[in-house]
Formats: structure tokens, sequence, C-alpha cells
């Protein structure tokens, strides 16, 4: 009846998993239950749960990606901490456990953390970027974010029932296979990963068909602003890179599940195989996640410089060209294979190319400030801190591309340091300052400012306290997801990065706060002007939050930075009120959520072989389908009065709030 | 007022001087959030299911890829030259190129309101489609039995996820068409549901692309 599920799978034994799992599940009830009670249900429901609004989705995804950092932090914690005390000594965490521990976080970091962070800006900027009012496909970007919900979901279930992956964030085969690993931990990996793979690969066919194919008028694509330039670079590489990911996962499961000989040791089969596969997604996935930072820093700089961003067409062709090399560099994650010189040069050499159009970004960005009124608010200092850390951590990468060097430094802490160095670094700061540039955009006020600044500075020390150590003990032979070890030189050094996230930690906190301190102070920090940064394209002509159609009317674009171009002209006068006409916009679908619904109980039942269960779900996914094809009104009209009503009162409140400005200068 | 075609080429060069921003819908009907024409919505919807077909390409190719490193890896087990029986293959493929051509019948007949040429195409393709399918059936079912089973050899399983893939893909094709034609049934020649026979045919010609691809790469290298 319930496959391979019993009593077994919750962790009664074990007082760490036990006590986490318990926790969450208090947390999830406790909330479930606190929501149910408040009555905030059926506004849930209405407004976000069955929302095709992409600014809603977008919230939804950044929330998830908060959520999960934190869960993959608490992991990051334990094993620093771990590594810390485990000198001469088997510390707190088992094997077995620490195992557990550094597959949950690479897996949660990367698909739960990083992912749904920049889909989420790319959800709420991109449309209001390009001046229209919404994706192309609405439902389906809403399917796309609940099936990333399904997955974090099942990720985060191996917690409480059954256990999770021990092969790391990858699952290398021959470890991962049904022999090394017979329990359902590669199981979780698989079904979560490849659930949210399919909402990620539904994503980067919805916004590349929005961004070559939605515009406002005038919107060509040189003048495009390079936040929407990278997620289209970024959604080029999703739609060529997912769908291998999807494949790669198949065949491993169909290894584990029926007993296939892709990447088993025995009939023929060819673990390198795997690695080559898997890595074909996974260097394009690095860039699926550091372009579309490339594209925030680009907009933060410009804005807080005060000036046109310096070399945009350089600018777009870096990006594109970092799109289409992405493909030419995988074969550097395993060197040590044993392709041979030649194969292993023309790698290393593509890798160190990349390096350049990387370089190109970095230049225009810092001739960019020069000569500019450069404002260091919080974004800006999330944006420099990458700037200097991004270099070191693109430096290291160079060096690890000479191929001689790679052979040494291979599976060492020298490589943990220089990935984290460009995902902190690069993704994760671009990721904190998009979120403190557009948080007004999304809710309507600022962020605090002297909260956000500690996060930065905690954040930005803590990770040279945290990382560069493990340069140090790479270099020194310490080779990477050490349960224990004996050696007295790592020991000093572990305790340094163990104090490091302990500064992170205090950075997060400060964001905590100041998420907090923010709402409760949300009046004063209001922002109704729309355009509290003075910014420069079009996300910052509508109100803040914008009204679900974005633009009462389409603006007309005539240049590159076009609201700047309008807000600043020396002949600036009020715009005249538009004639408004009625908008017909998608209604609400509680497609998404019914699909995750099923998504979830059906990978469930194929971690635990719960056979029916799975033939529900497909059973009850193909009715959705069909249900949702049935609708005979898809859209609702929202009336010419309605839209002049919202946008007059929108245009009045920003003529207040700037008349207000220039009084006060 | 909000007027501008999204369809076909640059954004922003306002084609034909600009009338009706669309916003479409996927195989959903959706949204032309002002005055929105048909033919905008439909090469939005049409681009993007373009994309999606696109990325299943890349999915199928790594497929490829793997079952071009394995083919050899038979580990003493049979062969493609033991295995394949390409008169079946012959059929199989006539079958298939056949239920292409009455798909686009039928997506011709849906445009053009023939409800005999369209539920006509579409019945023409779903029996030579189930047709496809059954022989394949049949040749798995047949491996299967004599101990050439996906879980002999590497070659096998790499023989069997490929094409078992695009069989899947059939499949789900035929399912997708007893529903395009109970909604063309149920609620007409909507514009709506003329889009999502679009996409299905533009699914169907590719399922026959890559079966071209297989029936080469797989039976013709294979049986050689």
């Amino acid at each position: 009846m319930f496959g391979r599920l019993t009593w077994d799978a919750i962790p009664f034994g074990q007082p760490i998993p036990l006590a986490a799992g318990a926790l969450v599940v208090f947390v999830l009830v406790g909330g479930l239950a606190f929501i149910t009670l408040k009555g905030w249900v059926p506004y849930l429901w209405r407004e976000w749960i069955t929302s095709v609004d992409h600014k809603r989705i977008g919230v939804m995804y950044v929330t998830l990606a908060s959520v999960m950092l934190l869960r993959g932090f608490t992991d990051a914690i334990m094993m620093r901490s771990q590594q810390a005390l485990a000198f001469q000594s088997q510390g707190y965490l088992p094997p077995e456990h620490y195992n557990q521990i550094f597959s949950a976080h690479g897996t949660i970091m990367i698909f739960f953390v990083a992912m749904p962070f920049v889909i989420g800006l790319m959800n709420i900027v991109v449309p209001l970027q390009l001046g229209v009012r919404d994706v192309a496909f609405p439902t389906l970007n809403s399917v796309s974010f609940w099936l990333t919900a399904t997955g974090a979901l099942l990720v985060n279930l191996s917690l409480v029932v059954g256990n999770f992956s021990r092969t790391g964030w990858l699952p290398f085969p021959p470890l991962s296979e049904l022999n090394y690993s017979p329990d359902v931990g590669v199981d979780y990996y698989l079904w979560g990963v490849q659930i949210s793979g399919v909402g990620t690969v539904m994503t980067g066919v919805n916004f590349v068909t929005t961004i070559l194919k939605i515009h406002a008028p005038g919107m060509t694509y040189m003048r495009m602003p390079v936040f929407t330039w990278t997620a289209l670079a970024s959604n080029l590489v999703i739609v060529a890179a997912f769908p291998v990911l999807t494949a790669t996962l198949a065949m491993l499961t169909l290894d584990r599940y029926l007993g296939f000989h892709f990447f088993t040791n025995e009939a023929g089969g060819n673990v390198m195989m795997f690695m080559n596969l898997i890595w074909i997604w996974g260097h394009p996935e690095v860039y699926i996640l550091v372009l579309p930072a490339f594209g925030v820093y680009s907009e933060v700089v410009a804005t807080f410089s005060r000036k046109t961003l310096f070399g945009y067409r350089s600018m777009v062709i870096a990006t594109m060209a970092i799109c289409v090399i992405s493909y030419m560099v995988w074969l550097h994650h395993f060197f040590t294979m044993g392709a041979g010189p030649n194969v292993n040069a023309v790698f290393g050499i593509a890798s160190m190319i990349i390096a350049v159009p990387t370089g190109v970004k970095i230049f225009n960005w810092m001739f960019t400030m020069y000569g500019g009124r450069v404002h260091y608010a919080s974004p800006m200092l999330w944006s420099i801190g990458f700037m200097v850390t991004f270099v070191i951590g693109g430096l290291t990468g160079v060096l690890v591309a000479v191929v001689p060097a790679d052979f040494m430094l291979h599976n060492s802490l020298f490589q943990v340091a220089h990935f984290h160095n460009v995902i902190i670094g690069g993704v994760l700061f671009g990721a904190f300052a998009g979120y403190t540039f557009w948080f007004p955009k999304a809710f309507g006020f600022r962020l605090n400012e002297r909260w956000g600044k500690a996060a930065f500075w905690c954040w930005f020390f803590g990770f040279y306290l945290a990382f560069m150590p493990l340069y140090v003990t790479g270099l020194m032979g310490m080779t990477r997801r050490m349960q224990h070890y004996d050696v007295p030189e790592w020991h000093p050094w572990m305790l340094v990065a163990a104090l490091g996230a302990a500064v992170i930690l205090a950075g997060i906190a400060c964001q905590i706060a100041q998420l907090v301190v923010s709402i409760r102070h949300r009046e004063e920090l209001r922002d109704l002007t729309g355009d509290p940064w003075m910014g420069r394209t079009l996300e910052w002509s509508t109100s803040s939050p914008p009204p679900v159609f974005n633009f009462a009317v389409l603006p007309q674009v005539e240049s590159k930075d076009d609201y700047w171009r309008r807000e600043h002209s020396p002949d600036r006068r009020p715009e005249p009120e538009p004639q408004y006409h009625a908008i017909e916009m998608p209604r609400n679908s509680a497609t998404g959520f019914v699909c995750a619904f099923f998504a979830s109980f059906g990978g469930f039942g194929m971690i635990w072989q719960i056979w029916w269960l799975v033939i529900v779900c497909l059973v009850g996914a193909f009715a959705t389908f069909v249900v949702f094809a049935w609708r005979d009104r898809t859209e609702y009209e929202i009336p010419v009065e309605e839209v002049a009503r919202i946008d007059r009162a929108n245009r009045l409140a920003r003529a207040q709030a700037r008349a207000q400005l220039q009084a006060a200068e | 007022m909000t007027a501008f075609e999204a369809g076909a080429g640059y954004g922003g060069q306002n084609r034909g001087g600009g009338a009706g921003i669309t916003f479409g819908g996927g195989s959903e009907p959706l949204v032309s959030h002002a005055d929105g024409t048909l033919a905008s919505r439909r090469i939005i919807v049409g681009y993007g299911f373009w994309i999606f077909l696109l990325s299943d390409i890349v999915m199928f190719s790594a497929f490829f890829a793997t079952y071009a490193v394995l083919s050899g890896e038979t580990a003493g087990g049979p062969s493609g030259k033991d295995l394949f029986n390409l008169t079946n293959v012959a059929i199989e493929t006539a079958c298939l190129l056949i239920s292409s051509f009455t798909c686009g019948i039928a997506t011709i007949g849906a445009r053009a309101r023939q409800a005999l040429m369209y539920y006509g195409g579409m019945a023409a393709t779903f029996v030579f489609g189930a047709g496809f399918l059954f022989i394949e059936i049949h040749e798995f079912v047949g491996m299967i039995a004599q101990g050439a089973g996906p879980s002999r050899s590497a070659f096998l399983s790499a023989f069997f996820t490929l094409v078992g893939c695009h069989g899947v893909h059939v499949t789900l094709g035929l399912l997708w068409l007893l529903t395009m034609v109970a909604q063309v049934f149920a609620k007409g020649y909507r514009p709506d549901i003329l889009r999502r026979v679009l996409c299905f045919g533009l699914f169907w010609h590719t399922l026959d692309i890559i079966w071209v691809a297989i029936f080469t790469v797989v039976y013709l290298l294979g049986a050689g």
C-alpha cells in the first residue's frame, strides 16, 4: 500500500534530524494554523496562490528563495562548525549525517535559493522594463513557480521522512547508483530537482518569448535595459541547458528504478558520460545565475552614478558572448578525467576566454562610476563589494583553468573557495542588490538603509573570513567534504572559517531585522513618487507598487534610458493626461497550484514507490490540463473608468510627492 | 492606442503603423491586454511553442549523444544487427510520415472550418499514430521476451530510452489529439482552440523530424 514507506523512515533514533524535522513541521503547521485562524486563506488564495500577475509571482519566488536561504545557511553553519570541531575527533555530526548536509546545502543553494531569486527578480522587473503588462504566458508562469516550490518541498521533506542524498550536490555515479545508495536519498534529489527543472524550462520558454516578442512601442532590442538583455541571455541558456539536465536525471532514474545500465560499472555503462552530461548543463547553469546578477549591477551602477551605463553595446555583446561560450567550457570540471592534453587545452583556453567578456563588463561598470556622482546607497555597496570580490573569484577561476594547476587543486577546498567566491560575490550579492533596489517598486516603501548597510558589511567581511582560509587549506592539500581530519596546520584556518560563517549569520540577522524594521516603519519609508532612486528605466515610470496592469497606457519609447530622458530633459513639462481605454487582463488560475499538488504527491509516490499514488496523480495532472483548456473566459476587462481612476490617483500622488521633494530641495 | 503589433521581427518596429499590442496565451487562450489581433497572438503562441520544441529537441540530443557513446557497449549481448527488423521499421516510418501528412490536412481543415477535413484528418492521424505505437510496443515486447530488455546492456538501455522517449511523446501526442478533437467538437473553431491545433501540428511534425533521426542513427546505422 505504501511502497517502501514505513515508520522506519521517520528518524526517531537520531536527535539532530528529529529535532530539526520537528521544528520544521511545527513552524509549518503553526504557520498554516495561524493563517487559517486569522482568516487569511481566501485572501492568499485569491491574491497570491492563484495569481498570474508577474509581480506577485516574482515576490513569491523571492520569498521562497529567502526561506530556502535560511535552510541552506543552517546547513552551512553546521558544516563549518563540524570542521572547526572535527580536528582529531569525530565532531558532532556522524559521517552519514554530515554527507547529507553538504549535499542538501549545495542542492538547496543552487536550485532553491539562487535560481528562484534571480527568476523572481526577472519576473518582477522584466515586463516593467519592457513597458508591457505581463509575460507571454501568465498561467504557465504560475505553473513554473509552483513546480519550483514542489521541488523545494520534496527536498525539505527528506528532513522528516526518510533521508537525503549523500552524494554531493550532483549525484555522481557510481555512488548514486542503487548498489551504493540503496535508500531514498538520491530519489528525493532526483524527483525534487527534476520537477523544479521542468518548471525552470517553462520559465525559459516564457521569458525568451516575452523578451523577443512583446515590447512597448519603440522598445527596440538596442533600447532594452541591460537587465532585460541579461535575462534574455539567461533564459536562452535555460532553454538550451535544462533539457540536458532533465535527460541526465531521467537516465540515472532509469538506472535506479528499472535496472538500466547508463552509468553503472557493469554491462557497458559509462560513469564519465554522467560527468559530461551533467556539466553540459552544470556549467551553463552558473551563467544562468550570474548573468541576471550582472544585469542588476548594470542597472544599479548606472542609477547610483547618475550616468548612463558606459559601453551599453559592449555590455550587450559581452552578455551574448558569455551566453554562447558558456557551452564550451564544461570539461574544465573534470580535467582529471584523462581526455588527453589536446582536449584539456581546448577547454582550458575556452575557460580563460570566457573571462574576457566578463572583464569587459567589470571595466564598463568602473567607467560608469568614473566621473559620475556616486551615491553609496546599499544596492551600490553590494555592487562595489561584488566588483572587488568577483575579480578575485574570477582570477582564481582562470588559475584553475590552467590544466596542470587544476590537477593539483581538483576536489580541494581551493575549488570550494573559488565557486563560493563567484557565487556569493557574484550571484548572491547581485540578488541582494536587486532585492534592495526593486523592493520599493514591489511594495511601495523602501528598506531601512542602516540595517541594509550593516547587513552588507557583515556579509562582505564574513565572506572573506569564511572563504579565504579555504583557499589556503586547499593549497595545503585539504580535500573538500571531509567529515574529520588530523592535520594540525589546517585547524586554525577552519576556526577562522567558522568565525566567518558566524559573521555571515550576523549579516542574515541584519537582513531579517531590516525587513522587520522597514515593515514597521513603512509609512516613513513610503515611496509615492514611484521612483525613489532617480531611476533610468521604465519600471520607475509607474507607481510603486504598480497597478495590476502596470501601465495605464503603454509608454512610447524613443531612446535608451527613455524614462530618464523624459524626466530630466530641460524642457520637461507635466505630461497631458492620456486617453484611457479598457484593459483586458488574464484571469486568475489555480492551474499552477493544482499542478504542484499533483506533482508533489506524484513525486512523493515515485520516491517511495507508491505506484497507485503515482497513477492517480498522473491522471489528475491530465485532468487539470483538460479543465484548464476547457475554460471559456480567460480574461477579464478592467473598465475604462477604473483604469482612469487608478491612473489619475497615481499621477496625482506622484506629482504631489515630487512637488514636496522639490520644495524640500 | 496601445496599439502595436508585437509579432514578427524586431521589437519596437512598429509594423503597419501600430495596431494592437498583444499578449498572448500559450496553449491557453490569453489576454490581448488591449485590442489584440488574432494574427499576432498566433505568432506569440507559435513562437513560444517553437522555443519549447527546441528545448525538447535539445533533450533528445542528449539521448542521441548517449546512444552514440553506448551503441557498441553490448556487454556480450545482442547488437542492433541481431535485433532490428528493417521491414518493421519501414512500416513504422510510413505510418508516422502518413500521419504527419494527415495532421497537416487536419490543420488546414480546422483553419478552413471544414469539419470533414478536420475530423477525418485527425482520425487518420490517430489511426496511423496508434499503428506506429502498436508496432513499436510489439517490437519492444518481442525484444524483452528474447532476453534483450533494457537492463541487458548499456546499448539496450540507450536504445530503449531514446526510442522509448519518442514513443512516450507519440503517446502524449495521441492524448492531446483526442483532447483537441473533443475541444473542437464541444466549442467549435474558436481562435484559441485553433492556436492549440496549430501547436499540436508543430508538435506532431517535430516528432516526425526526431523519428527521421532515430530511423537513420539507430536503425539504418545499427542494422547495417
